[in-house]
């Protein structure tokens, strides 16, 4: 366990929220460059290698290049390189906490986080339950999105659209369904 | 013993009947539900613990009517899904378990305890600080079960818990049904698995057609098929 792992959930959302008004300032390639040095040496400290840190960003590979293509012809070559860095490390950041934090403890410190909102009618414990179920429908969601791409390939339609988005919001709706019945089969409403 | 009481149950969506005026008393430990697809097999297992509820009749559970009582009923009743991914909540597998204990008034520590210790039981140790999404589709059904059973419902209602599973996993999760305590109700295609058990209700077209010892009720299902 690295020292990272120690530090308590709450510690770190805010020092993630603090990174990321820092590299808000960054403007200058030079403050790029150590916002990047600076990630790498968090995951060194976390004894995380880079393939943790690829499996992090690797969301990002097909959004970058157009961002960057956007930029590059909005704001030249050097903006496009430092807003994407920017980018690129406060993913890699939030990554970082999430890969040394078990969920459970991010969700008890927001729970206490948003507790005194209690006060004005936001149910602490529910919205720590629906940010749950959000980590937990990603992957959920992007295996369908593999079966649903495997299936419109297997019929020969790879670059219909429609063949991709039908199946999936219908999909994604179907397992939403599903687990709200499981949530009132576990006892939610308790 | 639990007991099961349904009192002629009709289930309509839109203007479908979906089930036709079913009226059953069960209180065997072991029971099975086979029949076709479509057949009103999930409607029936849904309105055990209240997920659905009849359009007329009604359903008791130990005596509690699933329309008005359907908190308590669910908390007797514990529902497994045929698609684990539907009913796992949280992301990784320990943080499902507790899921299920969070009303259970245990402090952090016997919480942490308890977790452990279910998982050892159901051959999960390994994986507890593992996402959810890494583990086989089997090794999912043993963890939904597993969130099911360490909330001590009396009666555990399955349907089709092996559909999705190879031979081996399947023989895993039956075999962790056959040993429970608890009593059992088993929605299935499976008709090896139904052997054991006490009582098979075969469903068709929104009745119950057969009721029986697995013995008579099997062959009698084939027979239908045929
Ligand atoms: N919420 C619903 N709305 C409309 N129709 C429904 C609904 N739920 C079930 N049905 C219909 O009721 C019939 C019985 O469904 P049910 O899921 O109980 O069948 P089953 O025996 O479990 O089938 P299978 O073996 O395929 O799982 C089906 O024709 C189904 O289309
Ligand atoms: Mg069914």
């Amino acid at each position: 366990m690295s020292p990272l792992h120690r530090l308590g959930a709450g510690t770190k959302l805010i020092g993630l929220a603090a990174c990321s008004l820092a590299l808000l300032a960054v403007r200058s390639p030079a403050a790029a460059g150590a916002a990047v040095a600076g990630v790498l040496a968090l995951y060194a400290v976390a004894g995380l290698g880079p393939r943790a840190l690829w499996s992090q960003v690797r969301p990002l590979r097909w959004f970058v290049p157009c961002v960057v293509a956007v930029q590059w012809a909005t704001l030249g070559p050097l903006a496009a390189a430092v807003l994407t860095t920017r980018l690129v490390a406060l993913v890699a950041l939030a990554g970082l906490v999430t890969l040394t934090t078990p969920t459970s403890h991010l969700l008890a410190a927001l729970e206490g986080a948003l507790g005194p909102l209690g006060r004005v009618g936001v149910d602490a414990e529910r919205a720590a339950l629906v940010l749950a179920l959000a980590v937990r429908s990603v992957p959920v969601l992007a295996d369908l999105a593999g079966t649903v791409r495997d299936a419109r390939r297997a019929r020969g339609r790879e670059h219909d659209v429609r063949a991709f988005a039908v199946p999936l919001v219908v999909g994604s709706l179907r397992r939403a369904d599903a687990l709200g019945e499981a949530l009132r089969a576990r006892g939610l409403d308790d | 013993m639990t007991e099961v009481v349904l009192d002629a149950v009709h289930v309509r969506h839109d203007d479908r009947e979906v089930l036709r005026g079913v009226t059953l008393r069960l209180t065997e430990r072991r029971v099975a539900v086979i029949g076709a697809n479509g057949s009103g097999k999930s409607t029936l297992a849904r309105l055990l613990n209240g997920l659905v509820v009849p359009t007329s009749g009604r359903v008791l559970v130990d005596g509690l009517d699933t329309r008005r009582r359907g908190r308590e009923v669910r908390r007797r009743v514990g529902f497994v899904f045929t698609d684990p991914d539907a009913q796992i909540i949280m992301p990784t597998v320990a943080e499902d378990v507790a899921y299920s204990l969070r009303r259970s008034g245990l402090s952090k520590a016997e919480l942490g305890t308890r977790v452990a210790a279910e998982l050892h039981r159901h051959g999960l140790a390994d994986h507890a600080d593992h996402p959810a999404h890494l583990l086989s589709g089997g090794q999912k059904q043993l963890l939904a079960l597993t969130s099911v059973l360490v909330t001590a419902p009396r009666l555990v209602v399955a349907d089709e818990p092996t559909t999705l599973l190879d031979l081996r996993n399947t023989r895993a999760v039956a075999d962790r049904l056959a040993g429970l305590d608890q009593h059992v109700v088993l929605v299935t295609h499976d008709l090896d698995l139904v052997a054991g058990y006490d009582r098979v209700l075969v469903v068709d077209g929104g009745r119950v057609v057969v009721d029986d010892v697995p013995a008579a009720a099997v062959p009698a299902y084939r027979r239908m098929m045929a």
